[in-house]
């Protein structure tokens, strides 16, 4: 009564062993699928303009010859993340190029706290579309910003827009989240802050 | 793992036989553990459906009476969870560890000390996640779907234990599919094809698939959630380069595939009824198959609907709306099927049959609100409103739930060897329809009137809806005790069930006596 | 005409005012939504002619061929002519949906070219607005008083759905909103105007309306936010262009006199019964949804006020706490949210109530020369 039938299955025990292995390849290969999804995401996103990304490197000058026949509206906004006593504005609101034109606005920058501090600025443009076309040449938003205590700076991004941007965007808007970092900033990075002469 | 596989050889259990609780705690015994995940299904049905009641009696009537915001919300998170993971999936673990050896010819599941396993680690995975709602602080409050950040910087201390016990039902559902996958590509009876096998197999054999897919992907979530909130990662927060929304996107790769791991076992038991009293072949048989596999592959298409607020480029946005309502087409299908096999038959109106067709309507009801859902233009409308709550409870409660109800009725006499009381099943089931729409049909009208979801308190034009569907809540949640009487009262006795009580059921299962002993088909029956 | 006298009278009544909507979607007012509200009926009957096909097919099986009434069982079980025509048939359908859904899609997502942009911020749990452009911005908390919440107070006609400061947009005009978060995820919903839009923080999203009719237009915040996610209305005022510039122009100059008000209010010191009554009445409206209005906190997720060590030692971190916030966490940083005074008040209130009685006076400036040490 106990004995398996041999008809019904030769092998049943390496049979189930190769199938089980089988099956906990696909797990694993499918928790791995679930981290690559965030390298994958960034990807997508530097293809789509998903949500609003952009490309947060610096990109090479702009080789093409300007479009003057329109002009698009870039506003910018500045905006702290929260708890972060730090004042930070763009120098202008708003300027008008043409699509492969290069412009430079400065960010102005004061740390009002007695602690010297680091931050990252983060980038959003809208519309998300918009954002494949925004090329930074020189950017604060590439590296962290170190600001002594009280003190204050001018931090340059210039940009020029693709002379490709689609021709329905007439507006760009873009933001800067500045965030806190001096936590995760290692002692001696914060200790070398005051010596460099970060106000102008 | 390697002990475990080929257990099945072993199963000489009847000599040593332990009783009382051992027996549970060691068994790896096919229908033994089945009627374990069964009762433990049950059992949190009726806790989550108290947690429903904790929300319909705050609902009840503006203002703040019962509980606080924060407490309503570990309400509504809880109440998901266990419903999903701890009602839903476990009965449909506990369906499929009873019936599919009985219904491919099998002695056993292939691999039964797994088997025991993952039944076993279930209930430490929900008493951890019961548990937290005791904390300091309370359990988690930040929706089923534990949306970043919400869930990770600005979360209480429980979410660690919530992430531990999602990766603990997680474990325990990719074991319980490694069995299903393995036992039944290897353990079908001499000449069981697989398209020769009863749909509810073909379904669980799929949904065990996607099961293997994407709770893997959700372990994934949970474990970026982990390292985000305490070990300093930055998957999902821009100041360190990640992206809140990315949480979203893993989410539902794993979230909508889900909700078909919910459903299609429904489909397949559904399959089975409806033939068996309607005295007919199932109509379309193959069409069915396909139509299961195509709604599954689809349902990797798709995830992003759930999303269509979060700032999508209009392309995807696009793509994603006609993904989701190509879904409709293999549906449709399936529904069209289980009409055409009702159809110039002879039919009869048992418990069953009554959840049965109930179900082909309701979860119908809950496809074209789906459809609806699907319209991206509508859905900024629907998004997040109690729209979205109605089409999803129609779909897994009227749905899933009463699925479920209707298989318990059709397999309870070969499971206890007594008919249950037929009188008393027909006033569950009429007391559940009746209710089952007071409760979710009016929560269409508050959701299209704006009443947002998730809020323990709402503005007054919602007053007199949200009364009404707090009564039906608080009746479907009555008559589920009916249900526990009928299956107690089952259990201790009631007539004696031949061996096949349906006229028109077919398939192995009933070919073995009732109450099924526990050593079924030692030798393989042909099938021809 | 007395039907319509009737109506208006029964209008007025606070449940009947939403009478027409209460079942159904909103046609709102802008041409967005009344096309939206176009697709969602089109699709709507389209289900109910299928659903009522497809019921009524099975109804009349289960009543025609009932076992009860001796009707024997056919035994057709397949037909592949059928089952290609109803794959093929609702596929047409689809399509049929697809198109009009398509394009109401894509002039729902085309921003471009507005003339008003709007900057909106969710944060747990108030929305803040900004006029692009403009020197103005304020935040909008909700209006009703705890005790309505409560139930010890009649509930309002607007109950929930009412602010301290509306958004005020201009009518007839594309108004752009950018969309984004302080903290946590956040929803910007008006149903009138048949724009939802999710707040994420670090990034911005975009959406649009032109609003047909001025008015007053509610909303709610739609995604899950924490615990007073049902608290956070949304409220916007359409008013004529002309009107709207008006008092665009009114609340620059108000904010500028305000600032320059509270510069010349450092000097007068307030008594403590002005400082503990104004900080209360701070404390209810903003600091009481989480550490409650005994000050006891909800342990575990809000800490107590009550006895607690820095408050009653350490004055200089408290200060910093309500000024600066605590990143990380739900303490919003109040210095950008309060006047100087209010900030005062409720430091003092908060050194001073339930028994804490540190007899400490804090005042506005105080906080101003923390603000520019």
């Amino acid at each position: 009564m106990n004995t398996p039938s041999p008809k019904q299955n030769p092998t049943p025990r390496a049979a189930n062993a190769r199938t089980v292995r089988r099956l906990l390849i696909v797990v694993v290969g499918m928790f791995g699928f679930g981290f690559a999804l965030v390298p994958l995401y960034e990807v997508f996103c530097d293809i789509t303009g998903f949500n609003g990304r952009t490309k947060n490197e610096q990109a090479v000058v702009n080789q093409r010859s300007i479009d003057k026949s329109r002009t698009i509206n870039v506003q910018f906004i500045t905006r702290i993340n929260q708890g972060m006593p730090w004042e930070f504005r763009p120098e202008v609101r708003s300027v008008r190029v043409h699509p492969g034109e290069t412009k430079v606005v400065q960010f102005y920058a004061k740390n009002l706290t007695d602690q010297d501090m680091v931050a990252q600025a983060v980038p959003s443009v809208a519309p998300g579309q918009a954002g494949l076309y925004l090329n930074k040449t020189e950017c604060f938003c590439f590296n962290q910003q170190p600001l002594a205590a009280g003190s204050e700076t001018l931090m340059p991004m210039q940009f020029y827009l693709d002379p490709d941007i689609p021709k329905h965007i007439h507006t760009l808007t873009l933001s800067y989240t500045m965030y806190d970092m001096t936590a995760h900033t290692h002692p001696d990075v914060l200790a070398s802050i005051k010596a460099e002469p970060t106000a102008e | 793992m390697s002990t475990a596989v080929g257990e099945m050889t072993n199963h000489d259990h009847h000599h040593h036989a332990p009783s009382g609780f051992t027996r549970w705690l060691f068994t790896t015994n096919h229908k033994e553990i089945g009627s374990l995940y069964l009762w433990f299904s049950f059992i949190m049905f009726l806790v989550g459906g108290s947690m429903a009641m904790v929300i319909r009696a705050e609902l009840f009537e503006p203002g703040l009476q019962l509980v606080d915001p924060h407490f309503f919300n570990q309400m509504t998170t809880v109440h998901g969870l266990v419903m999903v993971f701890g009602a839903v999936m476990p009965a449909f673990v506990g369906l499929a560890n009873w019936m599919i050896p009985l219904m491919i010819g099998a002695p056993d599941m292939a691999l039964p000390r797994m088997n025991n396993w993952s039944f076993w680690i279930l209930p430490f995975a929900f008493m951890i996640l019961l548990g937290s709602l005791f904390m300091d602080g309370g359990g988690p409050a930040f929706g089923w779907t534990f949306y970043a950040p919400l869930s990770t910087t600005y979360s209480t201390d429980s979410t660690a234990l919530f992430v531990f016990s999602v990766h603990i039902m997680g474990i325990s559902s990719i074991m319980g599919a490694i069995n299903v996958i393995v036992t039944v590509m290897n353990m079908r009876a001499p000449g069981m094809t697989y398209m020769k096998m009863p749909m509810f197999v073909w379904t669980w054999f799929v949904t065990a698939f996607l099961l293997i897919a994407v709770m893997p992907v959700l372990a994934c979530a949970a474990t970026m959630v982990l390292t985000d909130k305490y070990f300093g990662t930055s998957f999902f927060d821009a100041a360190g380069g990640g992206d809140p929304v990315l949480f979203q996107h893993i989410f539902w790769f794993f979230g909508h595939p889900e909700v078909y791991i919910m459903i299609l076992p429904s489909f397949g038991i559904v399959s089975a009824i409806i033939p068996a009293f309607s005295r007919k072949k199932l109509f379309g048989y193959s069409s069915m198959v396909y139509a299961t596999g195509a709604i599954a592959g689809l349902s990797f298409l798709v995830w992003a609907h759930h999303m269509f607020t979060t700032g999508m480029p209009v392309g995807a946005e696009i793509f994603f709306m006609y993904a989701t309502m190509l879904i409709s087409v293999p549906t449709g299908v399936k529904v069209f099927n289980w009409v055409a096999t009702m159809w110039r038959g002879s039919i009869s109106f048992e418990t069953p049959m009554l959840f049965a067709m109930a179900f082909v309507v309701l979860f119908t009801i809950g496809g074209f609100s789906g459809l609806m859902l699907a319209i991206t233009p509508a859905d900024f409308q629907y998004h997040d409103s109690y729209f979205v709550v109605a089409h999803f409870h129609y779909v897994l409660v009227s749905g899933a739930v009463f699925s479920i109800m209707a298989a318990a009725y059709y397999w309870l006499p070969k499971w206890t060897g007594h008919m249950y009381d037929e009188k008393l099943g027909r006033l569950h089931f009429w007391c559940s329809l009746i209710s089952v729409n007071v409760l979710f049909f009016p929560m269409h009208f508050v959701g299209l009137a704006g009443m947002p979801r998730r809020i323990p308190d709402y503005a007054l034009q919602f007053a007199d809806i949200n009364q009404i569907v707090s009564y039906g809540a608080f009746a479907f949640g009555l008559s589920q005790l009916i249900f526990l009487w009928v299956l107690i009262k089952c259990v201790r006795g009631g007539e004696k069930a031949p061996d096949k009580p349906w006229e028109g059921a077919e398939g192995l299962e009933w070919t073995v006596p009732s109450p099924a002993p526990l050593h079924t088909f030692e030798t393989p029956p042909e099938v021809k | 005409m007395s039907i319509r006298l009737i109506s208006a009278l029964i209008a007025v009544a606070p449940f009947a005012a939403s009478a027409q909507s209460q079942l159904n979607m909103t046609q709102g007012v802008s041409e967005i939504s009344q096309r939206v509200y176009d697709l969602h009926m089109t699709i709507f009957y389209i289900c109910c002619v299928i659903g009522l096909i497809v019921f009524g097919i099975m109804f009349a099986s289960m009543i025609l061929h009932r076992k009860s009434k001796g009707h024997q069982p056919a035994t057709f079980h397949e037909n592949v002519k059928v089952e290609i025509i109803w794959t093929a048939i609702p596929f047409i359908i689809l399509v049929g949906m697809a198109i009009p859904a398509t394009k109401t899609l894509i002039a729902m997502e085309d921003t471009s070219e507005s003339d008003v942009t709007i900057i909106v911020t969710g944060s747990q749990w108030k929305w803040h607005y900004k006029y692009f452009d403009r020197d103005v911005e304020y935040y909008s908390l909700l209006a009703t008083p705890q005790e309505q919440i409560n139930n010890r107070l009649q509930k309002g006609e607007n109950y929930l759905l009412e602010v301290d400061r509306p958004l005020v947009i201009p009518t007839d005009r594309k108004v752009r909103f950018l969309v984004t978060s302080d903290d946590v995820i956040h929803s910007w919903w008006v149903p009138d105007f048949a724009i939802k839009k999710d707040a994420n923080p670090g990034f911005i999203n975009e959406i649009w309306t032109k609003v047909e009719q001025p008015g007053i237009y509610r909303g709610q915040c739609a995604e899950l936010c924490g615990k007073d996610h049902g608290f956070m209305p949304i409220v916007v005022i359409a008013k004529e262009p002309e009107e709207f510039a008006a008092w665009l122009d009114e609340q620059e100059a108000l904010a500028l006199e305000a600032k320059a008000e509270e510069q010349r209010l450092l000097a007068l010191s307030m008594s403590k019964d002005e400082l503990m009554s104004l900080g209360e009445s701070v404390y209810l409206g903003n600091c009481a949804a989480c550490h409650q209005p005994n000050g006891e906190g909800i342990p575990g997720v809000f800490p107590s006020l009550k006895g607690t060590d820095m408050i009653l030692n350490d004055r200089a971190a408290h200060i910093d706490i309500v000024v600066n916030g605590k990143r990380g966490t739900a303490m919003q940083a109040f210095g950008s949210q309060l006047s100087l005074r209010e900030l005062a008040a409720v430091i003092t209130y908060e050194r001073n109530a339930w028994g804490n009685n540190t007899g400490d006076l804090v005042q506005a400036a105080d906080v101003n020369e923390f603000l520019n040490r």
